[in-house]
């Protein structure tokens, strides 16, 4: 069974401390805004929303790319970016209409959530659970797969 | 079944990947007409910069891909299409026969009627043959003159910017890239080239390419308002069209590409088209038109080959969007980025900060949008315009501050109730 990262929005604090372990995991250094998970806040609510890619059946950051530079990891079921085949076209980060895949100009390369080779650090690091790395059947992913196959120009569904 | 796919851009090869998925006993056949292995010729900018290699802008970079999944990829260019004996006929003579046939030809650079263009070191940046050309001429110091800065023009100025030759663009048009950006946005654009020593001449044409043996640059390109400029390599990007010559007289209907209908299909019983030679949905107006890009070419691909094998796929239309990086200043446009007749227009703007934000709503959906010096989750704009999402009391919020799509997108999709 597959895992995939569920987040409950309710539970979530806004200690942004999965945005440190993201960046400092994949990127080496406490900085927030190169996390590729991200905490938005809505105060007027009291409300703090975690949120990065689903690894979709649709990835139409994989579907969009030009020169096959974005794959699925076998074992884990993410949707990765080959930094030696990427070459920053950016045409990912205008096809995936959930915004999860966004253009790195320090590196002019796209990133993305590659759940950490199957130990996401956000999940480790989350304290109250609000992010939880469980099976796949469990995670409430409904809300977003019923948003993708809106998107779906017809073409997706059935391949 | 036997499927013939013309054309090996990516329409045609996410189509022939796609036709060997739902129908693993159909025979496929992919034929190419460029003496290259499967590639994307918008990879090409990148190998001119020298971020990849040729391989690099291979569609399928991994060995033995088509024979793996018994795709038969044949280079060679289809000459004629006969409908009634339902067969193609290539240059070198070959006849394939088709059940099911599809047309990803792709498109054509157009060559404006400019005396000169015929003289050696001009070039289009269309094929991998335009760019192994350029790459030989466009090197440090060297005088180069590109014609169009449309969206793809804008993309090459870019490669060329960064060999380091000394750049002039022309552009008919009274702005940069008039078909996704609008008069402010196109100001900004070239403004920013201009700091970038980029010569950027807008609302002018070019009249003439004259051999100049004199130098610098063995050619002068002169301009409508009497400037010459001196050149060694000219590029020519002033668009493209439909490519569909060999399809005269064979009953397939073409109007600004290759007429289809919601299943891809053209006039003629068997045949389909996709990608660039193809007149399909638009998502945004219900009309059909040729929108020549990437995005669409894939959609294109797939939904053609699911009704090539018999699934029955009604196109919804596709979105015409496009991201552009103007040497390090990055554009995006979506749908209606335009507006729409009684909707409503939000616009933030930050010229000092090179920053610009402009949605463009219907009622309270949007439709289109255009964004500068940002890049950040971008691609929520296209979820929310192709999901037709009622955007509520964001849209007030939307009006006052455009910048903050991506929280909007968040509220709605993610916290119920709001
Ligand atoms: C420099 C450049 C940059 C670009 N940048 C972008 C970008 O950033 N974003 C974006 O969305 N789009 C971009 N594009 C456009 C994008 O590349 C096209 O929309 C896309 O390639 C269309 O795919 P296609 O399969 O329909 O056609 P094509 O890729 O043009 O493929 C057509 C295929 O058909 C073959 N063919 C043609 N005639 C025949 C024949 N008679 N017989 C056999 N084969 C034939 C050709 O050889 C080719 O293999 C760019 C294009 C260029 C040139």
């Amino acid at each position: 069974m597959q895992k995939s990262l569920h987040i409950d929005p309710g539970k979530c604090t806004g200690c942004l401390q999965c945005e440190m372990a993201c960046s400092y995991d994949n990127e080496g250094a406490f900085n927030p805004s190169k996390s590729r998970i991200k905490v938005f806040a809505f105060h007027d609510e009291g409300r703090f929303v975690p949120y990065t890619c689903t690894q979709c059946d649709e990835a139409w950051c994989m579907q969009a790319c030009p020169v096959d530079a974005i794959s699925v990891d076998a074992a884990t079921g993410a949707k990765v970016v080959s930094d030696a085949r990427c070459v920053g076209c950016k045409v990912c980060t205008i096809a995936c209409p959930f915004g999860t895949i966004n253009y790195n100009a320090d590196t002019g390369k796209v990133v993305k959530c590659d759940l950490c080779e199957g130990d996401p650090a956000c999940a480790t690091a989350c304290p109250t659970d609000a992010i939880t790395f469980i099976d796949a059947n469990w995670t409430g992913l409904e809300r977003m797969r019923a948003w993708a196959a809106k998107t779906d120009s017809g073409a997706q569904a059935s391949a | 079944m036997q499927y013939v796919v013309v054309g090996a851009g990516p329409a045609g090869v996410v189509a022939a990947e796609t036709l060997r998925k739902v129908d693993p006993a159909g025979a496929v056949t992919l034929i190419g007409g460029e003496p290259e292995p499967p590639y994307s010729r918008m990879a090409i900018p990148y190998m001119l910069t020298g971020k990849v290699g040729e391989d690099g802008t291979h569609l399928r970079p991994a060995a033995g891909h088509y024979d793996a999944r018994g795709i038969t990829v044949i280079n060679d260019r289809v000459a004629r299409v006969d409908p009634a004996t339902k067969t193609v006929v290539t240059e070198s003579g070959a006849s394939h026969a088709y059940d099911r046939l599809l047309l990803a030809t792709g498109s054509h650079p157009v060559r404006p009627p400019v005396p000169g263009l015929d003289l050696p070191g001009v070039h289009h940046c269309w094929t991998l043959a335009d760019a192994r050309a350029i790459a030989e001429k466009a090197t440090e110091g060297r005088h180069v003159v590109q014609m169009g800065a449309g969206f793809i023009g804008c993309i090459i100025m870019e490669s060329l910017w960064e060999r380091g030759v000394k750049l002039s663009v022309i552009e008919t048009a009274d702005r940069m890239v008039p078909r996704m950006m609008d008069t402010r946005g196109g100001a900004m654009i070239k403004q920013w080239c201009a700091n970038k020593d980029i010569d950027v001449h807008t609302s002018a044409s070019v009249t003439a390419v004259e051999p100049n043996p004199a130098g610098p640059g063995d050619k002068l390109v002169r301009l409508s308002d009497g400037t010459g400029i001196d050149a060694d390599l000219v590029v020519v990007a002033t668009g493209v069209h439909a490519y569909t010559e060999f399809l005269d007289g064979t009953g397939i209907q073409v109007d600004r590409g290759i007429v289809v209908d919601d299943h891809m299909r053209t006039t003629v019983p068997d045949i389909y088209a996709a990608g660039d030679c193809a007149q399909g949905r638009d998502f945004s107006t219900g009309g059909y038109d040729v929108h020549a890009i990437q995005p669409t070419a894939v959609e294109h691909g797939r939904t053609a080959a699911m009704n090539m094998a018999g699934i029955d796929v009604a196109y919804q239309g596709s979105l015409i969007m496009n991201v552009l990086d103007t040497v390090g200043l990055i554009t995006c446009s979506f749908g209606r980025w335009d507006g729409v007749p009684g909707g409503d227009t939000a616009r933030v703007v930050d010229e000092g900060a090179y920053r610009y934000m402009c949605l463009q709503f219907d009622g309270d959906v949007l439709v289109g949008a255009l964004s500068l010096g940002r890049t950040d989750h971008m691609g929520v704009v296209r979820g929310l315009i192709q999901n037709r999402t009622r955007l509520g009391p964001w849209k007030q919020r939307l009006m006052e501050d455009p910048n903050r799509v991506m929280d909007a997108y968040v509220s709605l999709s993610q916290v119920a109730g709001t």
